[in-house]
């Protein structure tokens, strides 16, 4: 099935912005996905082997986190898309950088 | 670095700020990354402030949705290139929580900071690196 590459992660997976992979569930498309492109591994897990935090994985519409998380099971037409977090905000506290 | 965008969107991204203040507004923007790094925005999407218990000075966007406008803009040959929100009552400077939260790589943050309902400055700021070394650039604003 397609493995969609976010922005960020594509300058491991040779620019590509979809990976075409076979696997029966998410985890494997994962063990795929890294053992292709080695360098995306430390990108996606921590050093505990779980996914970082803000790697968010998506069976076609839905959250692994909602389903079985890397137990989930994948079909081949189903699309994976990787999408790190996106957040932040000013906060209340020093802030940096120059204003126009 | 430099972020190219059309006037209409640089407008829109402004105006979503004075829209939601007292809170900070978000959004994607679309287009393409060049060979020569330069961001072109060609589109951009307003989304929901995720942020429900810290509205006026916190904001994140739900990962479905970013799935569902990433969807949308392969449909017409775009891809992400960055996001916005704004800060009200507060600089268009990047702040801690910013740059904590920041995993788009290679993509802008833009910043508008919107004083008493009114957008004033406008910064975008590349993030380079990666978790153990990300930093944001300030960089140029084009508005064609």
């Amino acid at each position: 099935m397609k493995v969609l590459i976010p922005t960020p992660l594509r300058q491991f997976t040779g620019k590509q912005a979809a990976v075409e992979v076979a696997a029966d569930s998410v985890g494997e498309v994962l063990t795929h996905l890294t053992s292709q492109f080695p360098e995306l591994r430390k990108q996606l897990f921590a050093e505990d082997g779980r996914l970082r935090r803000f790697v968010n994985v998506y069976v076609n519409d839905q959250d692994i986190r909602y389903l079985e998380n890397e137990n989930t099971p994948v079909r081949q037409s189903d699309t994976v898309s990787i999408v790190p977090s996106v957040a932040g905000g000013g906060n209340h506290e020093r802030l940096h950088g120059h204003s126009q | 670095m430099a972020l190219t965008i059309a006037r209409p969107e640089w407008e829109q991204i402004r105006l979503h700020g004075e829209e939601t203040y007292p809170n900070e507004c978000c959004g994607v923007m679309l287009g393409q990354i060049g060979d020569d790094g330069v961001k072109r925005v060609q589109a951009s999407v307003r989304c929901d402030n995720r942020q429900l218990d810290s509205l006026p000075n916190r904001y994140s966007i739900d990962p479905r949705e970013v799935v569902h406008i990433q969807r949308e803009a392969r449909g017409k040959g775009q891809d992400i290139v960055g996001f916005y929100h704004s800060h009200p009552d507060h600089p268009a400077r990047w702040s801690q929580t910013d740059l904590a939260e920041a995993h788009w790589t290679g993509c802008s943050y833009v910043i508008t900071s919107v004083i008493n309902g009114r957008a004033t400055d406008t910064n975008s700021f590349h993030l380079d690196g990666y978790e153990d070394n990300k930093r944001f650039e300030a960089e140029e604003i084009r508005v064609e």
